[in-house]
């Protein structure tokens, strides 16, 4: 049963109501006021009684922000890094997902068990060498350092996998090869086309896992030229003096997109994000 | 026309693209961590210049009371973020599933907003409400501290929140309990649907009321859950590394209060270019976690026992 069903009855006693509410405002108020700060300049951010609304000087904040980092060069990595994970993604998953869940083969319980071995691996374990590895192949400041080492996560394979076996019948496949079907064809003709709802969950958890990724492009983005955004926001934080409202329109903008994909698609989101974790 | 991929070597060759990347990105970076460990070299020259020094770097980190403070704080924070988020999210989950009818998605969608924003726009956002001078949270202390009830509770100055160690873990500590707090709250809102409705109807029947029916009821059901959820905090926990790295500006800050152990590996290698140090630090950090998940699996199967 999906998380999102709702068989609730029982009538709200008041104290419910306050926790509750409190609780909401304490998960979105700081977003409130960092909206709010970013369209004031740094003197009245810091004001006292504090400000609650909105000013009007968010373009000045982001003239400040343009100035300390290469803003649109920033954006467009990270745009571009996303977009990449996101396709290739997409590709291994649904190619390994295909594979777990339609066919029969040798080594697949000990390959499977494998992809999901890899989920406890430690990331912090792999940093210094990954940083070693990347130096040697010249990947330093490379956008496939980015984007290629994590492009077949077990939790997409995961949930491709799930998705195949539950969606695709095995017959639509040997019915495709009585036909004379290769077994790439099957896979990109028969069983692609079919994959929409799980390429939209599987697709927007990766692009937004590489947007708000930090620890890759710290390790290996080295100059600012190549700096993905959040890591160039953080560039802009400085012991003495920090621009709070230009910092503060950059977060604005970082999260701005996380906010649209998840008022259109919160359901979608939260079943793919702790299907793993309930279902298998 | 025969096709080039017989349906016998297929899944292999769908399955490659992950097993290059394994190979290539998971499983060699770690074995040459552990090479890594037992080695030293000169920065500039880069590998070529490796030189086996065998236990050298590990007893160096041992004896390197740094890294003792930062697992101390490690576990300080993996304890201090991690438990609320369970406590909190259990009650939580159950007041959503149960008592909430048309609000429930939007309610949950709140609680569920923080985790899939990114780190460093939220650590940024808490860095300024928390800021020293007028920061929002100063200046309501300050507002209180004046009011008949508050002010001998509450400082009259103003407290340096991330610049003091005193303040700057329990600090830590709350952002990552906000940051985690819904998806936890999902994971068990998820568990507690699949406990079947007879069971409530039957203890209603019975006269149980609402706080009778999540003790008896739900709560014992939540265990298995439970494990896998306080695993999960746990080993994430102790991995710390994005919101202390952010709030203290990559230091650590003041007296390295702020340090955790994956920080000061960070630091080893990329600020000080101690490699092997950092790879001997990593792996202590890797058996810290280990210890630490074997420790929660004998506590939660110790008290399946008792019941």
């Amino acid at each position: 049963m999906s998380v999102l069903q709702h068989d609730g009855h029982n009538t709200l006693s008041w104290w419910s109501w306050v926790a509750l509410l409190l609780g909401a405002i304490l998960m979105l108020g700081p977003f409130y006021f960092m909206f709010v700060f970013a369209t004031l300049p740094r003197t009245e951010i810091f004001s006292v009684p504090p400000p609650l609304f909105f000013g009007d000087h968010f373009f000045a904040n982001m003239a400040i922000l343009m100035q300390k980092i290469p803003f649109w060069i920033n954006l467009g990595w990270s745009l571009y890094v996303g977009l990449a994970s996101t396709a290739l993604t997409l590709l291994f998953c649904s190619m390994a997902g295909f594979a777990f869940a339609l066919y029969e083969f040798r080594f697949k319980n000990a390959l499977f068990s494998l992809v999901m071995g890899t989920m406890l691996v430690p990331a912090f374990l792999g940093m210094i060498p990954t940083f070693l590895i990347m130096d040697a192949l010249h990947w330093i400041d490379q956008p496939r350092a980015l984007y290629l080492p994590g492009a077949a996560p077990a939790m997409g394979i995961f949930l491709m996998r799930q998705y195949i076996a539950s969606a695709i019948p095995k017959e639509l496949v040997e019915a495709a090869r009585m036909d004379g079907c290769g077994e790439l064809r099957i896979y990109w003709s028969v069983v692609v086309p079919l994959l929409g709802p799980a390429f939209g969950t599987l697709g927007l958890i990766a692009f937004i896992a590489s947007w708000n990724n930090f620890i890759g492009p710290l390790v290996v983005m080295r100059s600012v030229e190549m700096y993905t955004f959040p890591l160039a926001l953080r560039s802009v934080q400085s012991p003495v003096d920090t621009e709070w409202g230009a910092l503060m329109a950059g977060s604005a903008i970082a999260v701005i997109p996380l906010l649209i994909i998840f008022i259109f698609s919160s359901r979608r989101l939260i079943d793919g994000l702790t299907s793993g974790a309930v279902r298998g | 026309m025969k096709p080039i991929i017989q349906p016998n070597i297929a899944p292999y060759v769908l399955i490659s693209p992950f097993i290059i990347l394994f190979l290539a990105f998971g499983l060699f970076p770690i074995l040459f961590s552990f090479v890594l460990m037992f080695h030293t070299w000169d920065p500039v020259q880069g590998l070529a210049s490796m030189q086996f020094v065998g236990l050298e770097n590990l007893t160096f980190a041992v004896e390197d009371p740094l890294v003792w403070t930062s697992l101390g704080n490690t576990l300080w924070l993996a304890i201090a973020s991690g438990l609320p988020q369970h406590l909190i999210a259990i009650p939580l989950a159950y007041l959503i599933n149960e008592k909430l009818g048309r609000w429930r998605n939007a309610v949950m969608g709140a609680y569920f907003l923080p985790y899939i924003t990114s780190t460093v726009a939220i650590a940024m956002m808490f860095s300024t409400l928390f800021s020293t001078d007028y920061g929002m949270v100063n200046a309501m202390l300050s507002k209180l501290a004046q009011t008949t009830w508050f002010q001998y509770v509450l400082p009259s100055t103003n407290v340096d929140w991330l610049g003091d160690p005193k303040t700057i873990k329990p600090i830590v500590a709350f952002v990552v309990f906000w940051r985690y707090l819904g998806f936890n709250v999902i994971l068990y809102v998820a568990a507690m649907q699949a406990i079947s409705r007879d069971q409530y109807e039957a203890a209603r029947m019975d006269g149980a009321k609402s706080f009778q029916q999540f003790w008896y009821i739900t709560l014992p059901q939540l265990k298995p859950i439970m494990f896998f959820g306080v695993t999960l905090t746990i080993i994430g926990g102790l991995q710390l590394f994005e919101e202390p790295f952010i709030l203290t500006g990559g230091k650590g800050g003041m007296e390295y209060a702020g340090m955790t152990t994956a920080m000061y590996m960070y630091r080893t290698a990329f600020d000080y270019n101690d490699y092997g140090l950092a790879s001997a630090i990593s792996w202590m950090l890797f058996i810290f976690i280990l210890a630490m998940t074997l420790l929660t699996n004998k506590a939660f199967k110790g008290k399946e026992g008792q019941v």
